[in-house]
């Protein structure tokens, strides 16, 4: 029951996160559509986001594996 | 041509679906070494015909963990291990004293001073009256019990038909996850130590390389290897450094350089394949060992302006303050924790998703049992690993260069002078 309850909690994480970084490619594909000469800049700061989403959703994946008990031994 | 390649492809998914196959066979490759569940352990029942079902999460977790041995396919290269227990004293060897097999999946035969090597780690014999001495060893044993409520996973080991408990691994991350430390410390140079020290030697003599020709040719367009490596060191300077340190970027940018380097060069040696698969960027205790110089780096170097911003925020109300402060104080603590978990996490996800591609021959093909599966799935998981991959390319990259931006903005927020 831990194990189904530790993939569940992987599965939430990961639906905030595709929420999260959806929102954060759709509107910077918007701001690159309305100032294509910016794509630099909006790009890197694109992927930091990201990667600020991502490590929230990782954390809690990572936390709900180690939660499961018989597989870090 | 395309009739070749077609050929060629169709050749390949066999020898993989046959070989998924082989390596399946328990009398070839896992000698002796069985995974009980439930019922007692008994060292006088024989052990090589059956064998527990397969299971890819356990699988998974024994490829990205460290090893004692640094295993290159049928080639089992030894380690130096350098062990100390309280009370028993220290113990300097080479690895290949546990008396590896070729494919042994990191099982040695023979135990050395009250040590033995389980799935290519170090375990130490805690039940007393154990011969120190290199000593042949019986099947090692592994039961789930229940410890304080938990269950666990507890090594035995045979000899003489008698059963002899080990203690857990050695390891800091598994400390720090409930594992426990253990009666041993465990200093030798593992798999991962060896690749970092590769790959910082690797890097110390580019980097060097690159310098030189840059005093030798001063003034000149860059040459060789040294174009190669400017416009990478450049985008770092002028994309991650300049913008996020601010006028003090000069003193900070070798770090983040370092950094970038680092993790990237590991990230891309891990990942190729065949090569031992050092899985060092997704090991708990690196990644903190960068989060604590990142910590450190810039709490040191925090002026006045920054300690007042996380202390005392000015210009809000004072019950304001009273939530802002301890939020600002953990925040200190969280940033390097996420800037550790993220890159660990990201790099232990993409090993583990391509093992787990990987083993999906093995659960259709049903261990070896299902030949038509196992060469049915072959096909997809190479197409699904080979994707992995592209993508774990990608992320070794973004990885190594969100590591090094969010150091920069970090240390950028902590050496900011006052501008309001």
């Amino acid at each position: 029951m831990v194990g189904t309850l530790a993939g569940l909690g992987a599965g939430l994480a990961v639906i905030g996160a595709g929420i999260g970084i959806g929102m954060v490619g759709g509107k910077a594909m918007e701001a690159i559509a309305r100032q294509p000469e910016a794509v630099g800049d909006i790009r890197s700061n694109m992927i930091l986001m990201a990667a600020l989403v991502e490590g929230a959703a990782l954390i809690a994946i990572i936390l709900s594996f180690f939660a499961q008990p018989g597989l870090t031994a | 041509m395309r009739k070749l390649i077609s050929l060629l492809t169709f050749i390949l998914f066999l020898i993989i679906g046959l070989t998924a196959q082989e390596h399946n066979q328990p009398s070839e490759h896992q000698e002796g070494v069985v995974h009980e569940e439930g019922h007692a352990l008994d060292c006088s029942a024989d052990h090589s015909g059956h064998h527990g079902p397969f299971d890819a999460g356990q699988t998974a977790f024994h490829h990205i963990a460290d090893a004692n041995v640094y295993s290159i396919g049928p080639l089992q290269i030894p380690l130096p291990c350098i062990l100390f227990a309280p009370g028993h004293g220290l113990d300097v060897f080479m690895s290949s004293k546990f008396g590896m097999d070729a494919f042994g999946h990191g099982d040695g035969h023979k135990a050395v001073n009250g040590y033995i090597l389980d799935g290519g780690s170090v375990r130490r014999i805690v039940t007393p009256g154990f011969p120190t001495g290199v000593v042949e060893h019986g099947a090692i044993l592994h039961q789930k019990e229940m410890v304080n409520n938990k269950s666990k996973t507890i090594t035995y080991v045979c000899h003489d038909g008698q059963l002899f408990k080990c203690d857990d691994k050695s390891k800091l991350d598994a400390g720090m996850f409930g594992g426990g430390l253990s009666s041993f410390y465990d200093f030798s140079l593992t798999k991962n130590v060896v690749s970092m020290i590769l790959v910082g030697l690797l890097l110390f003599f580019a980097m060097r390389g690159v310098a030189r020709s840059y005093q030798r040719r001063d003034g000149k367009a860059p040459k060789g290897f040294q174009s190669f490596m400017e416009p990478i060191y450049m985008f770092i300077q002028d994309e991650v450094s300049k913008p996020f340190l601010g006028n003090k970027w000069e003193r900070f940018n070798p770090l983040i350089q370092a950094l970038f380097f680092l993790i990237l060069g590991l990230n891309l040696f891990g990942q190729i394949p065949f090569l031992g698969g050092s899985n060092v960027t997704g090991n708990l205790g690196f990644t903190l060992v960068l989060a604590l110089f990142a910590f450190f780096v810039t709490n040191l170097n925090g002026n006045k302006h920054y300690w007042q911003h996380v202390l005392w925020m000015p210009g809000v109300p004072a019950w304001v303050k009273t939530i802002l402060t301890p939020v600002e104080v953990l925040g200190l603590f969280i940033k390097p924790l996420t800037l550790m978990l993220r890159l660990f996490a990201n790099i232990t996800a993409g090993h583990m998703v391509i093992i787990i591609f990987t083993s999906l021959i093995f659960i259709f093909g049903k261990s070896g049992e299902n030949t038509l599966g196992a060469l049915l799935t072959a096909p997809g998981s190479l197409i699904l690993s080979l994707f992995m991959m592209a993508i774990e390319l990608l992320v070794a990259v973004i990885q190594a260069f969100v590591f090094a931006i969010l150091t920069a903005s970090y240390i950028g927020a902590a050496v900011e002078e006052e501008h309001h």
